[in-house]
């Protein structure tokens, strides 16, 4: 075997081959040693794929050497290399996290399965990004998405409305997923194929009702996977009741895979083939994509405020946070294309890190309300720390990769004389200001002399250290730009943009 | 459970149904079947057994452990075909590679022969452990506390 040639494959293949047999070993420690392991793998497969990607350029691998477009292909061009990374890379660090927070969240009979389907859940998030066949999106989305459902309705044993989220969930993404693989097949009655890029090229000159609506179902669809604002409802519940490190990890990576779908499908298959005519496909962006966008940002930083759940303020902050990486894809050029691939990376490492430090605090003190907060700089002052840091980087202080993407994204609504949405940006920014700032004030807020809290131990070194590796990711990628950007701005290349010269 | 008829059918039909599972499964290359169909045949002739003997009797008999494992194994089956093609030289699925000196890609057949194999395993041991479940299920509110 040719590592490098069957590079690829490997990111899918290893764990949803090793990923079953976790379910066969013992409870507890031994189970979670393997599954980290293997996370562990699978992220040192997707960084030799970035790194692959970036020195000589996209790769293709044949399924079952089926050229395609009959056969599946899996092609790897810097946008999806950087997802994969991502992707990896928070599993990497979200699993050893798990071991304790899980422990003492689930029934200690349940881990093995829920490090089971933790891992397929990643495997299907690696899947929907690494593939170039338009069908097999659908078929890996569904992988990610019922495992996700398992792993939400297991913070039942926390709070029975766990159940009911993941219901909600399983509906929704369900009717989601029903509404993606409609369009698909109205794009396959119009074009005749499945693989993306061939489908690019018979979609040239299409522009009739079948191709229209299934552009419209494909919207939809995975306007709700990703949680676009009217289309959100089902992720505060399920962020806030299922279990900590499932909460990192899905705030981290899901609703950014969904986002990656559509922008492929809008940028790489519809707009660089010029099927729908560029005028109806502006007309979506700037008349329904640019105002949800920005009605999202300031409706769920709004609602977030009024919250007293931390986990479902930060939750509201997700769909607020999705509303900008619209707008970036909104402005239909490629600085706004590389400065929504940039906020997809900066938010899952703030996000991450956030959900991870909320998870430090119901660990030892066994609630996500924001009565639980109150004076941890002192009780907990790593953990504080960390949510601090991270909460002023989601804000978009200087210093913090926050600020890169607010300023890529200002850059990017400057370049084509986006005033209005340049100044919401701005303005929503300051919404975010509040409902931070109000979780920092109670943390540092001084004890009270007459009635001082018992003191918590800080939570173990287990859960401190992956949290503290994307804070610190948080500032050093805040201040070392170029790497990110870089990135992203290839990444945003790699979608075929002729945009610019469209327009 | 003194249905003597009940019994005694059931117990004529079992190893049928097994065979039939078995032949929808391994003619599926041939004709219509393959593993999901397989694996549901099996599973009902468990299921039969369970409805006329009870389900206790069953779970002697093939208990949830054994389907645990059968779940598993048939993955790695499933999975483990396409990865094994990998490490002869082909690509992932690549068929081909499990007999490269074929003229008449024997290796297709052997791949797919394997992998509806793996299936059927699964899709069994699932089917059952779904059964047991439900049917195993504590109603948690007795209908006397009503």
């Amino acid at each position: 075997m040719n590592l490098i040639e069957q590079l690829p494959a490997l990111p899918i293949i290893t764990p949803l081959l090793l990923a079953p047999i976790t379910i066969l070993l013992p409870k507890g420690k031994i189970s979670w040693l393997y599954a980290t392991a293997i996370s562990w793998l699978i992220f040192f497969f997707c960084a030799m794929l970035l790194h692959q990607v970036y020195m000589h350029g996209p790769i293709s691998y044949f399924l079952g050497n089926w050229a395609p477009p009959l056969g599946i292909e899996y092609r790897v061009d810097l946008a999806n290399a950087l997802l994969l990374f991502l992707i990896s890379a928070i599993g990497a660090l979200v699993f050893p996290y798990s071991y304790a927070s899980i422990m003492a969240e689930i029934d200690e009979r349940q881990t093995p399965f829920f490090y089971a389907a933790l891992l397929l859940c990643m495997t299907g998030l690696l899947g929907v990004t690494i593939t170039g066949d338009a069908f097999n999106v659908f078929v890996f989305l569904e992988i990610s998405s019922l495992s996700t459902y398992a792993l939400v309705a297991l913070g039942a044993r926390q709070d029975r409305r766990a159940l009911t989220a993941a219901f909600n969930y399983l509906v929704m993404g369900t009717i989601g997923a029903t509404f993606f693989v409609i369009g698909l097949g109205l794009l396959y009655q119009a074009t005749g194929t499945l693989n993306m890029a061939d489908m690019q090229g018979k979609l040239v000159g299409l522009d009739n009702r079948m191709v229209q609506s299934g552009f419209a179902f494909i919207f939809v669809g995975m306007g709700l996977k990703l949680a676009m604002f009217p289309l959100h409802l089902w992720l505060p519940n399920a962020y806030a009741y299922a279990p900590s490190s499932v909460t990192a990890f899905l705030a981290a990576t899901a609703t950014k895979v969904a986002l990656y779908v559509l922008i492929r499908f809008f940028y790489s298959i519809f707009h660089a083939a010029n099927g729908i005519d560029i005028g109806s496909l502006f007309a979506t962006l700037q008349y329904v994509v640019m105002p949800v966008a920005v009605i999202g940002m300031f409706v769920a930083s709004l609602v977030a405020v009024f919250q007293d759940d931390v986990k479902r303020m930060l939750a509201y902050s997700s769909v607020a946070q999705i509303g900008y990486m619209l707008l970036g894809l909104s402005l239909g050029s490629e600085a706004g294309l590389s400065a929504t691939m940039v906020h997809m990376f900066n938010h899952a490492l703030m996000k991450g890190a956030l959900f991870m430090a909320v998870g430090c605090v119901v660990f030892r003190l066994g609630g996500h309300r924001i009565s639980h907060f109150t004076g941890l700089a002192r009780r907990m002052p790593w953990t504080a720390g960390a949510f601090i840091i991270s909460g002023l980087s989601l804000v978009g202080v200087p210093l913090t990769v926050g600020f890169v993407s607010k300023w890529m994204l200002l850059q990017a609504t400057f370049e084509v004389g986006q005033w209005i949405p340049s100044f919401l940006i701005v303005a929503s920014s300051l919404i975010a200001v509040v409902y931070v700032g109000r979780i920092i004030e109670i943390m540092l807020r001084s004890p009270d002399p007459d009635n001082p809290l018992p003191s918590v131990k800080e939570a173990p070194l287990l859960m401190l250290v992956p949290m503290w590796i994307l804070v610190i990711a948080n500032v050093y990628l805040g201040l070392q730009t170029d790497l990110t950007v870089d990135i992203a701005k290839g990444a945003a290349e790699a979608f075929d943009l002729v945009v610019r010269g469209a327009r | 459970m003194d249905h003597l008829i009940l019994r005694v059918t059931a117990k004529l039909l079992f190893a049928p149904i097994l065979l039939f599972a078995l032949y929808v499964q391994f003619h599926g290359d041939y004709g219509p079947g393959g593993g999901f169909q397989a694996g549901v045949i099996f599973a009902v002739s468990f299921i039969l057994h369970a409805l006329i003997f009870g389900l206790d009797q069953t779970q002697k008999a093939m208990s949830q452990r054994i389907l645990l494992v059968l779940m598993v194994v048939g993955i790695i089956f499933y999975a483990g075909t396409g990865f094994a093609t990998m490490l002869l030289g082909g690509n992932l699925l690549g068929y081909d590679a499990l007999a490269p000196n074929s003229t008449h890609h024997a290796g297709q057949h052997w791949g797919i022969l394997l992998v509806e194999f793996g299936v059927g395993m699964t899709v069994f041991s699932t089917m059952l452990t779904i059964f047991y479940h439900y049917a195993g299920r504590e109603p948690e509110i007795d209908p006397e506390d009503w």
